[in-house]
């Protein structure tokens, strides 16, 4: 589905990532996992085409990215989930899921799949003429994923979805990203909840300062000693 | 009893409103989505008002065709304005953005002096005044407010209902992603120039038939529009629209109690006090 391969982008003349390869297969749900600043976000942002790789080969649903706009890449049918939500605040809940369906394919399923995000986040429908901007921060992170949702993605790309969430939250956050992966969608993710994260995906890769440090199933990470040292503190 | 003078000062001070309310819409638009001022936006309306000179008195055409043909020309015009002038400093300090259109502004006066001279030209159209009981209003300032205010409420249905309308709304607060939602800024930039100048040339055909246009036109309803706009909170189209009806009571109830210029130093001086209680404008969030 996903095939990153010697990516390196930055800012300026600051690097962010480093030859990064990392691969996502249809079906599947993968972290990325790493601490502040390892360069996570920045990720995101190159394989949605947010920003532009200097080098290396994004693959997508078996097209090259190389040369395309961050909105060929969603028409494309990726959905990203920016960091810190990004909802169009003055927008109501229903005029922010409606612009996740903006796209002409998507419209003519408007309808179908609203009902089924508000089927998914049973608050949002409830909540549907509301400011999003007022919205609590757990309902706004339902309405960003919502958002994405609303195009139909065949991958989904999360940035940190718990992040500034009271704990009781975040677990419910988690239970929604499983939710979500329960329906098959494919979804690539960046936490900084390691332990949390990895329990509801299959493989994981761990970023630091811009590289790719380690990689492998989930179950294999949250037993490693490493990493438990390291990231859990156990 | 109410005076019946005062009153007829009141109506057409609404008559006056929502002609500011169209005056201030398209700038606003322009301002809220691209977040560059269009200095010559007046200058655009006078560019509709010698069009509408031209096909309707020179060339003959029916009032309504030009009419018409007026406001497809300046939308058109803003297009060229957003694509020619104001994409390519767009990165750059929005001191070059405002300085770029203040070019615009002069090179348009120079060419309709160039071009019509320093003359006043109208229509030569008068419509009678409508009578109401004692009350006299002029049957143009009637139509002007009825058909601005029937162009902002389908602007607002347009804005509020549809995919198109929507993303205009949702580029203004955050246009970094819009991307991510499959929009192409760029393109959004453009529909909302389009929008923008076709207002203009609106507020042209309206303005062709109760003023003389003349090179410097653009100095009567410019600064005017930009005191309603940021009176309002420059962006804010809500704000706009209730600023241009506030705006235009003080001219014409300050105007019934003196006279008409003092009108305009009311509204002006009530302006400034407005700056220094809620710099941010009505309902303004910007610093
Ligand atoms: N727009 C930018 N301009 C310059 N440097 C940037 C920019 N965005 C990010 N960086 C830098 O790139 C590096 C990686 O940032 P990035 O946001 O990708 O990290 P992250 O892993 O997502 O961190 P966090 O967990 O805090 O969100 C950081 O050193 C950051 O300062
Ligand atoms: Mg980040």
């Amino acid at each position: 589905m996903l095939r990153v391969e010697g990516v390196s982008a930055g800012y300026g003349s600051f690097q962010a990532l480093f030859d990064v390869a990392l691969a996502v297969e249809a079906g599947e749900a993968v972290a990325v996992i790493g601490p502040n600043g390892a360069g996570k976000t920045s990720l995101l942002r190159v394989v949605s085409k947010l920003i532009e790789p200097r080098t290396g080969t994004i693959d997508f649903d078996g097209h090259d990215l190389a040369g395309l706009g961050a909105d060929e890449v969603t028409a494309l049918g990726m959905a990203h989930v920016p960091e810190h939500r990004r909802l169009f605040a003055g927008l109501t809940v229903e005029e922010n899921l409606r612009m996740g369906a903006f796209l002409p394919a998507a419209r003519k399923q408007f309808s179908t799949r609203l009902e089924h995000v508000y089927e998914l986040f049973p608050r949002l429908a409830e909540r549907r003429d509301q400011i999003a901007g007022t919205l609590s921060g757990g309902e706004q992170q339902m309405c960003a994923i919502g958002r994405g949702l609303m195009s139909g993605p065949k991958l989904l790309l999360l940035d940190e979805p718990s992040a500034g969430l009271a704990p009781v939250i975040v677990q419910q956050v988690f239970d929604m990203v499983q939710r979500i992966r329960s329906e098959g969608f494919t979804v690539l993710i960046v936490e900084q909840n390691i332990q949390q994260v990895l329990r509801v995906v299959d493989r994981a890769y761990l970023l630091e300062v811009g590289r790719i440090k380690a990689s492998g199933a989930a179950s294999e990470l949250l037993a490693s000693d490493d990493i438990r040292r390291a990231y859990i503190g156990l | 009893m109410i005076d019946i003078f005062l009153l007829e000062a009141i109506l057409n001070g609404i008559l006056l409103g929502g002609v500011l309310a169209l005056l201030a819409l398209g700038l606003n638009i322009v301002f809220g989505v691209i977040d560059v001022v269009w200095i010559c936006y007046a200058e655009l309306i006078m560019f509709g008002m010698y069009g509408n000179y031209v096909l309707h008195k020179d060339l003959g055409w029916p009032l309504l065709l030009a009419f018409a043909v007026c406001v497809v020309v300046v939308a058109v015009l803003g297009v060229l304005l957003h694509w020619l002038v104001i994409r390519p400093v767009l990165g750059g300090a929005p001191i070059n953005q405002l300085l770029v259109t203040g070019g615009v502004l002069t090179f348009m006066q120079a060419l309709a002096t160039l071009v019509f001279g320093i003359e006043f030209r109208n229509l030569g159209i008068s419509m009678p005044s409508l009578e109401l009981g004692e009350i006299f209003l002029s049957q143009s300032r009637i139509w002007a407010c009825g058909v601005s205010l029937v162009a902002v409420a389908l602007l607002w249905l347009f804005l509020k209902k549809t995919y198109l309308g929507t993303a205009i709304r949702a580029i203004s607060q955050d246009r970094e992603i819009m991307p991510l939602m499959g929009v192409k800024p760029g393109r959004i930039y453009l529909i909302t120039s389009a929008i923008g100048g076709g207002l203009a040339g609106l507020a042209a055909c309206l303005l062709v038939l109760q003023y003389d246009v003349h090179p410097a036109i653009g100095l009567t309803f410019g600064p005017i529009t930009f005191m309603v706009c940021v009176m309002g909170g420059l962006g804010n189209l809500l704000g706009g629209f209730l600023a241009a009806f506030i705006f235009a009571q003080f001219i014409q109830v300050g105007g019934f109690y003196f006279e008409l210029e003092w009108g305009y130093v009311f509204a002006f001086c009530f302006f400034i006090a407005m700056m220094f209680w809620r710099p941010q404008g009505l309902l303004g969030k910007r610093a």
